[in-house]
């Protein structure tokens, strides 16, 4: 196949890989984030830890085979992202760290003080890697200080601190807060009584956060952030991000204004976000979940299709700058990545479809009592 | 500016991140196994025991699951944080199995271990077990796709370092994934994890018929992990005199250090059963050889020599000395892309790249390279002997005896005994930690046998490091340290407190410390 259309059905599948990590992890990490808020008993909270206990884990491999992908078909971007957001990085490796293990040992010691341990480290492990993502979209869109030299070592000259800049952080709470939408809803559809009454008010909540802090992101941007343009790039060409020439000028808004059909995205991502609040209002789970999950969709899509061909613009050294054209494996690993893909992938959304099958219905007080001795 | 404090925190935090992961992956690969045969054996017969008998593993194998999960994700970013300069070099050739293990292996698993927790009541036992399965099955491959990025790291076939991107890529991918170094390793890693299962579930078992506790219950659990472990152990070995063949013809320099061979052995070889390795005076003390046995196991000739490290050393000088030459030409091909001659003469000494890499650490100007770098360069290329020599025997003492312990437990299960025999059952109780103990160092051999290369002959370990800084490694590596030591705490307290419960935890009602 055709190695420019390779690189950008890989830049297609990176970018619904991280939209399946926000939809389907982001259920269990909303759910874990409103751990503390929505779960006054033990009961409640068992209630909230088990609607999501026997998926979290399968989603977070969202995540997982993002990496993965990212490493296998973006080597470079994968080596300055991770190696550059250094920090970051491992924050978001220790809480994810965190999640397995509260989610299986806080039920098995009868203790208050042993399970509240376990539900702190879970709240963390559910509501800061959403945070740390979108600072690092927020800090994308604004250009990352890195440089590459001769020999193709990246080197990034900034730090941890220097990610938390307003724009950052205001991305950052568009991350947790469109994910506690979305865990609010799941929360909706698995609970009765109470639980499921707050569950409502911060499924509302959540939903007209959303709206609000993504279309202020996306003002700021508009007005605010210089766009990165690109020139003489061989799309099908060996990839070597030395070998373009990157302007800054201009306003990313003119990338999404020279092709219209791209604001399909932050549209979906604004009706998804006012259609959850409605749905989640009139108690219908189901849809509201689908409103919020395409709302996430068309979030993750949005800084995406607005660098493009942008992945990791460089502020420091615009030419070091990696887009989508010039930071990607050889044209064979690619392919055979596509092939194992298109077999896989369907396969995989099969048996997690069956799962969720399995497992359907509301968990009550009395499920959790009656299999106290081998639920979360 | 890579400084050698770098280089070695990295490679210290690798290594500790590794070998703490690899204490639960063995377990997990086991113990999953195991599940699947006790509930076989329940779905076939029926009888409840074996339902209460996965269950209550399950419970132990759900804790030591958790863990390997979260130390898991940790390798996988790590390559990128720590590893930058690898991650590009050879990100097109060892980032695909990554992300195949990822796609078939991990979402299989953790979809499934999902259902196998929380689906009991909600599937038939024929459907649940087939979860079990193909949770256990997920297991299994997630070991096939890491081996075979690991087999790559040791021996990289299939593969053509690209001078215009300035990294290694992809030429056969059959050649990467069918390599026998993967097959090799696959089978002999995948068996000593299900010999590790077998050997947990024996021990925890045999301390229960010590304390005639659940003594039916503990008698079914030692006679599967037995039978489990007999046949799996006699795999194990098999497959690991198959690696070491593969070491022998594919990696002389580990071979040697594991033999601690300094100077050629003539054919055949003879087996070095114990010495005192001296790596000064590069000799052994007290040496007790087994004649011709290396020849015949490493070489499988009468003929073949086993080269030793000084010889070694002095062929890996001049390749080194050539590998100088294609940094140079290398450069200068950077700067003259489209020179052919250049490009011909490159290509002539491409094959000894990485051993002109090996100069880096002594010179950022490797056409300059004095002699006295170069042979510094060259003693680099022998890992550190005393440390492989005495893993390798560790390990294979450790096997040896857990392959006692089943063949006994084997036969007393069958004469249907067990409960009987106090001293084996001290013994089979005392043998808890051998697996791990022989896992850890089993990688020791690996890994470090594999040094200084992060890929063998190709790309050097001080220069695969990110552009961090020390005094980050430092914290990054304290911060594991801190956190890890915490969390093995916790599991090792669970663990014991699951296993001194025993099947009581089920709340079945049927079970001692429910009635006692």
């Amino acid at each position: 196949m055709d190695y420019e259309i390779l690189k950008l059905i890989w830049w297609l599948f990176i970018g619904v890989l991280l939209a399946g990590f926000a939809v389907m992890d982001g259920q269990d990490m909303g759910v874990g984030a409103l751990l503390p808020f929505l779960g006054k008993t033990n009961e409640e909270r068992r209630i909230m830890i088990n609607s999501v206990a026997p998926h979290w884990d399968g989603n977070q491999v969202w995540l997982i085979t993002g990496g993965g992908a990212m490493f296998a078909a973006w080597p470079i971007a994968y080596a300055a992202a991770f190696s550059g957001f250094y920090w970051a990085m491992l924050l978001v490796l220790a809480m994810l760290i965190f999640r397995p293990v509260s989610f299986d040992y806080r039920s098995k010691f009868d203790s208050s003080r042993w399970r509240s341990c376990w539900d702190t480290l879970l709240f963390l492990g559910s509501a800061v890697p959403p945070i740390i993502c979108g600072v690092a979209f927020g800090n994308l869109l604004q250009g990352v200080p890195l440089v590459f030299d001769e020999s193709m070592r990246v080197s990034y000259q900034g730090n941890f601190f220097g990610l938390l800049n307003p724009f950052g952080i205001l991305c950052g709470l568009v991350g947790i807060v469109m994910v506690i939408m979305h865990g609010a809803n799941f929360l909706g559809l698995k609970s009765v009584g109470e639980l499921n009454a707050r569950a409502k008010k911060a499924a509302a909540g959540a939903s007209l956060g959303t709206l609000v802090l993504f279309v202020l992101a996306g003002i700021w941007m508009a007005a605010a952030l210089p766009a990165y343009n690109a020139s003489g790039i061989d799309p099908a060409g060996l990839p070597n991000p030395l070998a373009k020439t990157v302007t800054v000028g201009g306003s990313w808004l003119d990338h999404l204004s020279a092709t219209p059909a791209l604001f399909i995205f932050p549209l979906l991502g604004i009706i998804g976000a006012a259609m959850s609040f409605v749905l989640s209002r009139a108690e219908k789970w189901g849809a509201a979940i689908v409103s919020s999950g395409a709302s996430l969709l068309g979030i993750v899509f949005t800084p995406l299709v607005t660098m493009f061909p942008f992945i990791m613009p460089s502020s420091i050294d615009p030419r070091s700058s990696l887009t989508l054209w010039d930071c990607t494996s050889s044209q064979l690993t690619l392919e055979i990545m596509l092939f194992v893909t298109l077999i896989f992938l369907p396969i995989l959304l099969f048996y997690t479809g069956w799962a969720y099958r399995v497992m359907r219905g509301k968990v009550t007080p009395e499920y959790i009592s009656e299999n106290s001795h081998h639920l979360y | 500016m890579i400084t050698p404090e770098l280089v070695d925190l990295s490679r210290l935090q690798f290594a500790v991140t590794a070998l703490y992961h690899y204490l639960f992956v063995p377990l997990t690969l086991g113990l999953s196994m195991l599940l699947v045969a006790m509930e076989g054996c329940y779905v076939i017969t029926k009888r409840e025991i074996y339902r209460d008998m996965t269950r209550f593993w399950g419970k132990l194998f759900a804790i030591n699951f958790a863990m390997g999960v979260a130390t898991g994700i940790t390798m996988e970013f790590q390559f990128g944080t720590n590893w930058a300069y690898y991650s590009h070099y050879v990100g097109d050739i060892f980032g695909p199995p990554l992300a195949f293990e990822a796609l078939m292996a991990f979402f299989l698993e953790s979809t499934f271990a999902g259902l196998f927790f929380f689906g009991w009541k909600k599937l038939r036992p024929g459907v649940h077990w087939l979860c079990t399965f193909l949770m256990a099955f997920g297991t299994n491959i997630s070991a096939l796709w890491i081996l075979v990025a690991n087999s790559w790291m040791q021996h990289p076939v299939g593969s053509e370092f690209n001078p215009v991107t300035l990294r290694m890529e992809m030429s056969n991918f059959w050649e990467v994934i069918s390599s026998e170094w993967a097959q090799a390793t696959l089978v002999h890693d995948i068996s000593g994890g299900y010999m590790t299962g077998a050997v947990f579930v024996a021990a925890i078992s045999a301390w229960y018929l010590l304390k005639k506790r659940d003594v039916e219950f503990a008698k079914r659990s030692l006679a599967v992990a037995c039978a489990f472990g007999l046949v799996t152990s006699i795999v194990t070995v098999h497959m690991g005199d198959e690696s070491g063949y593969l070491v022998t013809r594919d990696q002389p320099e580990k071979i040697a250090a594991m033999e601690a061979i300094w100077d050629t052995a003539e054919a055949p070889a003879g087996l070095t059963l114990f010495a005192l390795p001296d790596t000064e005076r590069r000799s052994n003390a007290l040496q007790v050889e087994f004649p011709w046995v290396l020849g015949l196991i490493g070489t499988r000739s009468l003929s073949t020599p086993v080269p030793g490290i000084n010889q070694l050393e002095e062929r890996n000088a001049a390749r080194i000395a050539s590998g100088a030459k294609a940094v140079t030409l290398l450069e200068q091909l950077r700067k003259d892309p489209s020179n052919a001659t250049l490009l011909e003469s490159f290509n002539v000494v491409k094959k000894d790249l990485g051993y002109g890499l090996l100069l880096r650490k002594y010179t950022s100007d490797v056409s300059t390279a004095t002699p006295e770098m170069i042979r510094k360069a060259a003693a680099d290329t022998i890992p550190p002997v005393s440390l492989v020599f005495w893993s390798f025997r560790g390990m294979v003492t450790c096997g040896v005896i857990m392959l006692l312990l089943f063949v006994l437990g084997f036969y007393y299960s069958v004469k249907g005994c067990p409960e009987t025999k106090g001293l084996y059952l001290k013994l089979a109780a005392l043998a808890l930690p051998l697996p791990w103990i022989a896992n850890e160092l089993g990688w020791i051999v690996t890994e470090v046998g594999r040094q200084p290369w992060t890929i063998y002959g190709v790309l050097p370990v001080h220069i695969s490091v990110s552009s961090l800084t020390a005094g980050e490694v430092l914290g990054s590596l304290a911060g594991f340290a801190l956190l890890y030591s915490a969390l093995l705490i916790v599991e090792v307290w669970l663990m014991k407190r699951f296993a001194s419960l025993g099947p009581s935890t089920l709340g079945t009602g049927r079970y001692f410390h429910e009635k006692h």
